[in-house]
């Protein structure tokens, strides 16, 4: 970690973080949104490796495989929830999903 | 001075490729900015010294999910009239940012660069290798492991039961 601290690796984790955020919320894709999602998970994993890495500590290293695989199980079943809504609506605008809106 | 040029080189690809993911109109263009995003940040795990998610990183997010992805795009087989372009929300995107940008890094700066800047801890040989990382799932977290074999056979199947036009 020599030259570069810490901080360093959480302001890009942050910047990273943000960018997803507005992903999810300015975005009508679902794939962009599902992948805006990808990214914050992405965020948050950096932010844990970086602290693992200034506290010596591998646990930080093991949660990362742990959200790397929940995050795999997410994106399958996000991905079956796409097809069967697009079977169902015939577009995938997230507009148009409003049948529970209030 | 190398470790500086290789920090902010990869900083910068990850960073462009975030901001292409979230203003491409095209899926396919976002999904691969991700690939090239996803990569720059194994080369980032691997400079925290955490060889072992660097790999995972690369097998199982650039080489599974996101395969995954590109191919229920493409399955759905969208016309170009369907993608809907960007439509910023200006006051919403400026206030997430003024949040996040704001209001998170500003605390952890200060918290960070009182508490722990300066030498990180010096790690053992081989931290963050596949050896470290086995003593430790086969351990201490053996019972939170065998519980994600569990999540990840649920995911499959609810997959399958959502995904499929009659079972």
């Amino acid at each position: 970690m020599g030259e570069i601290s810490p901080l360093h690796y959480i302001i890009l984790s942050t910047i990273v973080f943000g960018i997803g955020i507005a992903g999810v919320l300015s975005r009508k894709n679902i794939f962009t949104v599902l992948m805006s999602v990808e990214l914050m998970l992405n965020a948050a994993n950096l932010a844990f490796l970086t602290f693992a890495r200034s506290m010596a500590d591998p646990v930080g290293q093991l949660f990362v495989l742990f959200v790397i695989a929940i995050a795999a199980a997410e994106v399958s079943v996000g991905l079956a929830l796409v097809i069967a809504l697009y079977r169902m609506k015939e577009h995938i605008d997230l507009d148009g999903f409003a049948k529970l809106k209030g | 001075m190398f470790e500086t040029i290789l920090f902010y080189s990869l900083a910068g690809i990850l960073v462009v490729s975030s901001l292409l993911v979230i203003t491409r109109i095209n899926p396919i263009a976002s999904a691969l900015s991700l690939v090239l995003g996803f990569v720059a940040l194994a080369g980032l795990y691997a400079m925290l010294s955490a060889g072992f998610a660097a790999v995972i990183q690369i097998l199982v997010y650039a080489g599974g999910i996101m395969v995954l992805i590109l191919f229920v795009i493409m399955i759905l087989n969208m016309s170009m009239e369907e993608l809907l372009p960007l439509r910023p929300n200006r006051i919403v995107v400026a206030l997430v940012l003024l949040i996040v940008m704001g209001g998170a890094w500003m605390p952890l700066a200060v918290f960070i660069s009182s508490g722990m800047s300066g030498a990180a801890h010096p790690v053992v040989d081989g931290f963050g290798g596949i050896v470290e990382m086995s003593k430790l799932i086969f351990g201490r977290f053996l019972f939170p492991f065998e519980m994600l074999s569990l999540i990840l056979l649920t995911a499959l199947v609810g997959a399958v039961v959502l995904a499929k036009r009659k079972l």
